[in-house]
């Protein structure tokens, strides 16, 4: 436990950094948030009033203190457009990109891990020399292309699937997984061109290890010793890497949401910056990082799990 | 005793199979690949400087009301968009987009990194500290959320996304900067430079920057493939180049509109950015392999 | 029981031809200890290697002539057969304890999967049987170390447990690859005493690859003697000692510092070093190094001799 305790504290500053920087973003942000909220007719005293009330006129340290104590206790301001709380928008929208997310990660794993394996494993093979080819063209393409050609292709010409129109999973699951397949599919190909890499070239070094020679004058079968001896110790890299393609993924999510209509995180930053909502902009950005820094710090935490070497 | 020919020291391939030919092909068509991407690179290079030589039309103002959303013909090579204007030219200035983008975000990225890299790895202490926890903040955003915010922080437009990006980028480069001086500061060359007096400055300019450059150039050239897709997906979004510049990006955020109708107007930018990224993947890929062909097996 | 026919081990180094073994043959019978000495570089661990056919596979390696075990042609034996042959008939221990056990096994696992590739035995039997070795082979806690991981151990435990493992299945040959250079010099003992006491127990052959004179005067019974990849002799063990015929070998002997040399006197090296695999186009390949090297030596390289008594030598003036 005090591991777990040890960890946590040290992702603090870098917590409180990041709520530095996504606060000084709307400090920058251009156009007057007193304009947005009451429009260009406002009289001056309304403005005035305004201004007070939202204590713009203190110093910034002082604005920075009271948001980030907002922000702790669950206050994420209000919206420039309705006024609504942005933390209730933000609550909707967060588990439809964490599916999103998740499910691009499975698509992701399941495409990049066999293939990597297979192509570590017979580095001469045609397979590797397909499976290298499809990562690099994997890699090159843009999401946001290739998404929309798999509209074109699955919705337009073949009508198998809808082009947009989302459901809760709450409500109708079926019809939310087949809403979300396109856009969870098109975002794990990319990332499983990228963890493919990084499965193979993990995979090819643990294979020279001595301790593999070891394993095959037992008399092991080659798969045997692939999946029973290297895999494993293989994966420790790339799972650290994997918290990194996390952030990544995030950033890609943005467009795919706007591109399918999946009305997630991503989407909501994109839309507020257009309307000028800043506010929200500012609680969707703040919200993105947190998850990815708790995403890495729950890496770190698995990774001290899976190898013994690392003291607890 | 007697005279036996001398057949042991020759490595005669009498007794033993022929070498493979898949290995000698595979060595070349590893660097066959960096040579296709050197040409697609260079061809970009050469369209986006002759563009304007090449084009036949203007790609924003010459706009063929008769002839909107046209297929490919004689008088447009590849069809019109939706404001009639020549899509093969508008594919030509976009070229020029794109390599600004990537020369500007990059160029950016690593003249700001590489320095404040460079100085932490070799001070160590509390400057690299300090840059270390900075550096942890900064790369926690998802970079394209970086991107946003800040393209919507500096009002949009085009150069301010490109800044935007290279800010995302800058501290990668800091990172791996930071790691090559704190290796390099070490090496014996280095501490004999010290110790004739050669002041920090002189060391950190003439020993480390040149031999950190290798990997340095690697990422620089594989952040140019991902600065493109960046500016592509900003202005796809509205927040890049406006809609009626020739940026490929725009251009796909135009198509998006049409898909049901004119499925071909995506097929074009979204094939050019797709095959600059892949040169500049090749290309990275091939500087890898001559510099540190350990790495990219 | 093993015989080794004019082997020959030719890899791909930087798309170029290297022949670190070229034309190696001996014999190695039964309950018999046979050192096979040489420097660094002379390919007397790839020669161990071929054996069970276990080099990296990145290596590309082109073998010819043969390798007889038991009677049957090990080079030309499918995957599958030498599969059944590997830790079960002939068994390995390497040079570095230290890396040479998976770091995220468990000890009783790796050794419990030994039994499991080979025998059928139940699962209280193989723990059973993995407990008795760990005993047998000098590990007092062997009930708390099954449950340990290989980084808590010594590199004197480790090497131990190695042998535990390699002995399980009582195998006929066990190869042993510098099996003390990483370790001490009070452990080596320690070790070389317990490989010998086991090897009296279950009468396996033990073929030694070391560049150790001390571990080979220990342990074997006969010595093939490797230099640049050739075999230059082979003898018992006390004619190694007594009457080194090859010039190599004979430098070897007074290379050692004696206990009774005066302080201060020089030692006597070998001048030159082991010229890397195809640089010596004809000839004796100890030719350049050699007190007694004469033109012949140059321009034609030496057969094989018998002395007699089992003494063979490959030099145009041995001693």
């Amino acid at each position: 436990m005090p591991k777990l305790l040890k960890r946590l504290l040290l992702s603090l500053p870098t917590l409180l950094l990041v709520s530095m920087v996504v606060f000084s973003l709307l400090a920058v942000l251009p156009g007057d948030p007193v304009a947005a909220i009451l429009g260009m007719e406002a009289t001056p005293e309304a403005a005035a009033a305004l201004r007070l009330k939202l204590g713009l006129d203190d110093p910034l340290l002082v604005q920075y203190g009271r948001w980030l104590w907002a922000v702790l206790h669950g206050d994420l301001g209000r919206s420039f457009i309705d006024n609504t709380p942005v933390a209730d928008a933000l609550w909707q929208r967060l588990p439809v990109t964490i599916e999103l997310a998740i499910g691009s990660f499975l698509v992701a794993v399941i495409i990049a891990v066999p293939a990597g394996i297979l192509s570590a494993a017979r580095p001469r093979g045609w397979a590797n020399a397909i499976g290298t080819l499809i990562a690099l063209f994997g890699m090159s393409v843009p999401h946001f292309w290739l998404g929309m050609l798999f509209i074109i292709l699955f919705a337009v010409k073949l009508g198998w699937l809808p082009a947009s129109g989302f459901v809760p999973l709450s409500v109708d699951w079926h019809a939310n997984l087949i809403a979300m397949i396109m856009p969870m599919v098109v975002t794990g190909l990319r990332e499983s061109a990228i963890l493919m890499r990084m499965v193979r070239s993990s995979l090819l070094e643990v294979l020279n290890e001595d301790y593999i020679r070891t394993a095959f004058s037992k008399g092991l079968r080659d798969w045997q010793v692939v999946l029973g001896h290297a895999l494993r110790n293989a994966m420790i890299p790339v799972l650290t890497a994997s918290g990194l393609m996390v952030s990544g993924m995030l950033g890609g999510l943005v467009i795919t949401e706007s591109i399918f209509g999946i009305p997630g995180m991503g989407k909501m930053i994109v839309d507020a910056i257009f309307q000028r909502d800043y506010v929200t902009v500012q609680a969707g950005v703040l919200a993105a990082t947190v998850m990815v820094v708790i995403v890495n710090l729950g890496v770190d935490l698995l990774y001290s799990v899976i190898d013994p070497r690392i003291s607890r | 005793m007697n005279s036996s020919t001398n057949t042991t020291n020759t490595t005669s391939s009498q007794a033993l199979p022929e070498l493979p030919r898949w290995r000698t092909l595979r060595r070349f068509a590893g660097n066959r690949l960096a040579l296709i991407g050197a040409l697609i690179i260079g061809l970009l290079i050469v369209l986006a400087l002759a563009a304007p030589l090449l084009a036949h039309y203007d790609p924003i103002f010459d706009q063929d009301y008769g002839n909107l959303l046209a297929g490919p013909s004689a008088e447009h090579w590849l069809g019109t968009d939706d404001l009639g204007r020549d899509i093969y030219t508008r594919m030509l200035f976009g070229s020029r987009i794109s390599l600004q983008a990537a020369l500007i975000s990059v160029g950016l990225a690593f003249s700001l990194g590489v320095p404040i890299g460079i100085v932490s790895g070799y001070y160590r202490g509390a400057v690299d500290a300090i840059v270390m926890r900075v550096v942890d903040a900064l790369q926690a955003f998802p970079s394209l959320i970086l991107a946003l915010a800040l393209a919507a922080a500096l009002g949009g437009g085009f150069y301010n996304a490109m800044v935007a990006v290279g800010i995302g980028f800058t501290s990668s480069f800091v990172r791996l900067a930071r790691g090559q001086a704190m290796t390099i500061r070490n090496l014996d060359y280095v501490m004999a430079a010290r110790s004739i007096g050669a002041g920090h400055l002189r060391i950190m300019w003439r020993y480390i920057l040149p031999n950190s450059l290798a990997p340095l150039v690697i990422q620089a050239t594989f952040a140019m493939g991902t600065a493109i897709i960046a500016e592509a997906g900003l202005s796809y979004l509205g927040l890049g180049a406006k809609p009626e510049d020739p940026s490929w990006g725009s251009m796909l955020h135009i198509a998006q509109g049409y898909l049901n109708t004119t499925p071909m107007l995506a097929m074009w930018p979204g094939l050019a950015i797709f095959l600059v990224v892949l040169g500049f993947n090749l290309l990275g890929d091939g500087i890898r392999e001559v510099f540190d062909p350990k790495l990219s097996r | 029981m093993l015989e080794i026919d004019n082997l020959k081990i030719e890899f791909l180094s930087h798309g170029r031809r290297v022949a670190p073994v070229d034309g190696v043959s001996f014999s190695l019978g039964r309950d018999e200890t046979v050192g096979l000495l040489g420097e660094s570089g002379c390919g007397k661990s790839v020669t161990a290697l071929s054996i069970l056919r276990l080099f990296p596979m990145a290596s590309q390696a082109r073998l010819s002539g043969s390798i007889r075990f038991d009677g049957r042609d090990l080079l030309q034996a499918e995957d599958e057969a030498l599969r059944g042959i590997r830790g079960k008939e002939i068994a390995m221990i390497f040079q570095e304890p230290m890396t040479s056990l998976n770091p995220l096994h468990r000890i009783g696992e790796q050794l419990a999967e030994m039994l499991r590739i080979h025998t059928g035995l139940a699962r209280p039997e193989i723990d059973a049987r993995v407990l008795a070795m760990l005993e047998r082979v000098g590990l007092a806690r062997a009930a708390q170390l099954v449950d340990e991981y290989p980084h808590s151990l010594s590199g004197g435990m480790r090497q131990r447990v190695m042998i535990a493992m390699a002995l399980l299945c009582k195998p006929k040959l066990l190869i042993c690859d510098e099996p003390t250079t990483a370790l001490d010099v009070t452990i080596q003992a320690q070790i070389l005493d317990l490989m010998r006491d086991l090897k009296r127990e279950q009468q396996t052959s033990i073929l030694l690859i070391t560049h150790d004179l001390g571990v080979v005067a220990e342990m074997c019974e006969r010595v093939v003697v490797m230099y640049a990849g050739q075999v230059v002799e082979q003898s018992s063990v006390e004619d190694l000692f007594d009457r080194p015929a090859h010039p190599y070998t004979h430098a070897l002997m007074r290379a050692r510092p004696a206990l009774d040399a005066t302080p201060g006197a020089p030692l006597n090296a070998i001048p030159g070093s082991v010229p890397p695999p195809g640089t010596v186009k004809s000839g004796c390949r100890f030719a350049a190094r050699c007190a007694r090297a004469q033109d012949i030596c140059r321009q034609e390289m030496p057969p094989l001799e018998d002395l007699g008594d089992g003494h063979h030598v490959r030099c145009w003036y041995p001693h």
